[in-house]
């Protein structure tokens, strides 16, 4: 990972000047180590994904069989978080439902930011009539209430977990765009950009030589942030019937289904919307710590 | 100043354009044009194509699209699907619910999420300030439709403290002035009407509001944090100042700029959180109006919805920015 981001560079051993330098600015991992927000959403997260690669195996039951003999039964020994309408085991779907969140919350950002930061290195770079246009683009779409931009753009693809987590992307475009766009003006006029460009480097060579690399710092931070956003986002969508389907186990549509049931079976409601809780908390924290570490100057949502 | 404001409002213009281009093509582009949806299953071939050509969507798309802002900047966006009626009265008879909710959110935001971050500010590192962060952080996490949920299920199901939706009380009606409920019963003098309404928009208040008084808390105690650092505080402290002066007069003025700047966008993410808790709280606004119009191909109605929110947020993050340009004597805007 370090070597990725470095603007601080690991020392190799053996020498001496390197050596000294260790000690005035500890490197980046022991740096994260330090990092107590770091540490705790590194652990969140890893756990989530855990959870989620070995869902089959740590779930006590299926998680879309149903068993009406056991409907809407209170948390108990057999089944920790109860279970739902369908007597489906609440435990299970949550931790399924885990799979659904990372997938979705990591796709949606790739979109957010594969899209952003193409169209952020292109305004920043080339300025003139692109960089007005694309402007122009982010702020059209800053524009609109995010949520229904997403449910326009749901509208126009159709309904489903798919089609919600591409609306979710489209949203965090802007923001990607602009983040980009910022901190390519600023490194535009450094010289070993105008270095590069006077020994005839191409744009594209540029770009991804001198200009990307040293925008990795703030986008590291901003995609962290994302996943959790985009996470609690679909969930939305999901919860207002525009995103996953039943029976889907997804936290979202897990929620609105368990509304119905909401003063008879606390439990429905209260389970899922907590497992979107913590892993929202973890990529903030995370998030946060590595913005502490990375970046001192982004500011906060 | 006024070359200034003159200035963002033209800028205003290719934004609104570019709203009005999105929502036509992203409506355009849904299969099923209105003439379809509007006939249903029972027309006959020779009757769509009349009502195609009634309504316009014969002719080739950038007159269409002419036509579409012709009629929106006469507030006629067309008919509603579900109970044709025109769009924007649709729109026009939910609007002051949605606009309600959503100050009294930013009302309760500002009321606990700045004094919160100020005092956390000044107590750094104290057991107030680590327990309020703790609670922010958890309370910028929460979903507000499962906040929304969780306050329901308390406080409502199972306390009894508050009514789990809906407007008001069965048995009590509401002259419509205004269209905003507390002010009506104001304005009548209905106290009864008044106790009602507010009971009835605590929880949804309160779960709306949660986020954007934690981005506040976080805010004004990041921007105090900053200006206690600043050399002018020093002066003032080493000149005798009691501290409450220095805070005040010192900090906290200062500190409020960036604050009231994160407040006045947080109104159009308010906007977004609305379609949630009154999806939650089952109230009658232009959020639930969307996604029922949406989910019930409603599309005319859902194109008057976010033309307004859109429009609605352009104009708050104009007001935002000059509000920051009369605050700050710094800024000098040619």
């Amino acid at each position: 990972m370090s070597n990725i981001l470095s603007n601080t560079p690991v020392p190799a051993e053996g020498s001496v000047n390197q050596i000294e330098f260790v000690r005035q600015r500890p490197s980046l991992i022991s740096r994260f180590v330090h990092n107590r927000s770091v540490v705790i959403g590194l652990t969140i997260v890893i756990a989530l994904i855990l959870t989620a690669v070995f869902a089959p195996l740590v779930s006590p039951y299926s998680p879309i069989k149903q068993s009406f003999r056991i409907q809407l039964q209170p948390p108990s020994a057999d089944h920790f978080f109860g279970t739902d309408e369908f007597g489906r085991d609440i435990f299970s779907r949550v931790l399924y439902g885990t799979r659904w969140a990372l997938f979705v919350g990591m796709l949606a950002d790739s979109i957010a930011l594969a899209l952003g930061v193409v169209l952020g290195l292109v305004a920043g770079y080339y300025g003139g009539r692109l960089d007005a246009s694309i402007g122009w683009l982010t702020d059209v779409m800053l524009a609109f209430p995010y949520l229904l931009l997403a449910m326009i753009v749901v509208a126009v693809l159709g309904p489903g977990i798919t089609n919600a987590m591409i609306a979710i992307g489209v949203v965090y475009v802007p923001q990607y765009i602009r983040l980009v766009r910022g901190t390519v003006l600023s490194i535009r006029e450094m010289e070993y950009v105008e270095a590069a460009r006077c020994i005839g480097m191409k744009d594209s060579r540029v770009i991804f030589r001198h200009i990307l690399p040293n925008c990795v710092a703030p986008i590291i931070v901003m995609a962290t942030l994302v996943i959790g956003w985009a996470i609690v986002e679909t969930a939305g969508l999901s919860f207002l019937g525009l995103g996953a389907q039943p029976p889907i186990p997804e936290w979202g549509a897990m929620l609105s289904s368990g509304r119905n049931y909401m003063l008879s079976a606390w439990w429905i409601a209260t389970f899922p919307g907590l497992a979107i809780l913590v892993v929202v908390i973890g990529f903030n924290v995370l998030g946060d710590g590595l913005r502490d570490e990375l970046d001192p100057y982004l500011t906060k949502r | 100043m006024s070359r200034y404001i003159i200035r963002r409002l033209l800028q205003l213009i290719p934004v609104l354009i570019g709203v009005s281009i999105l929502v036509f093509v992203g409506m355009h582009i849904i299969p099923g044009d209105a003439a379809v949806l509007l006939m249903g299953d029972k027309g006959t071939p020779e009757a769509l194509a009349r009502l195609q050509h009634e309504l316009g969507l014969d002719q080739p798309i950038y007159v269409q699209y002419f036509h579409f802002v012709a009629d929106a900047l006469r507030g006629d966006f067309g008919i509603s699907l579900r109970t044709r009626q025109p769009a924007w009265t649709e729109v026009w008879s939910a609007l002051p619910m949605t606009l309600e909710l959503s100050l009294s959110a930013m009302i309760f935001a500002s009321l606990l999420g700045i004094p919160i971050g100020v005092l956390a500010a000044t107590k750094q590192y104290s057991l107030f300030d680590s327990i309020s962060m703790v609670g922010v952080l958890i309370s910028v996490s929460m979903p507000i439709f499962w906040t929304g949920l969780i306050l329901m299920m308390i406080f409502g199901g199972t306390l009894h403290w508050f009514p789990i939706g809906g407007i008001l009380d069965e048995g009590i009606s509401l002259h419509r002035i205004t269209g905003v409920h507390l002010l009506d019963a104001l304005l009548q003098g209905d106290s009864l009407a008044f106790w009602s309404a507010s009971r009835h928009l605590f929880l949804p208040t309160i779960a709306l509001g949660s986020l954007s008084m934690a981005t506040l808390a976080r805010m004004s105690r990041s921007a105090m944090l900053e200006i206690l650092r600043k050399d002018y505080v020093r002066t003032a402290r080493a000149k005798g100042l009691s501290e409450r002066v220095v805070l005040v007069r010192h900090t906290f003025r200062n500190a409020l700029i960036p604050v009231i700047t994160v407040g006045g966008l947080q109104l159009g993410i308010l906007l977004s959180g609305a379609v949630l808790t009154e999806t939650v709280f089952a109230l009658p606004g232009m959020g639930r109006l969307a996604i029922t119009s949406l989910l019930a191909r409603d599309y005319a109605v859902v194109q008057a919805v976010v033309m307004i929110s859109a429009f609605f947020i352009v104009i708050i993050n104009l007001l935002v920015d000059l509000l920051y340009a009369y605050l700050d004597p710094r800024i000098h805007y040619a």
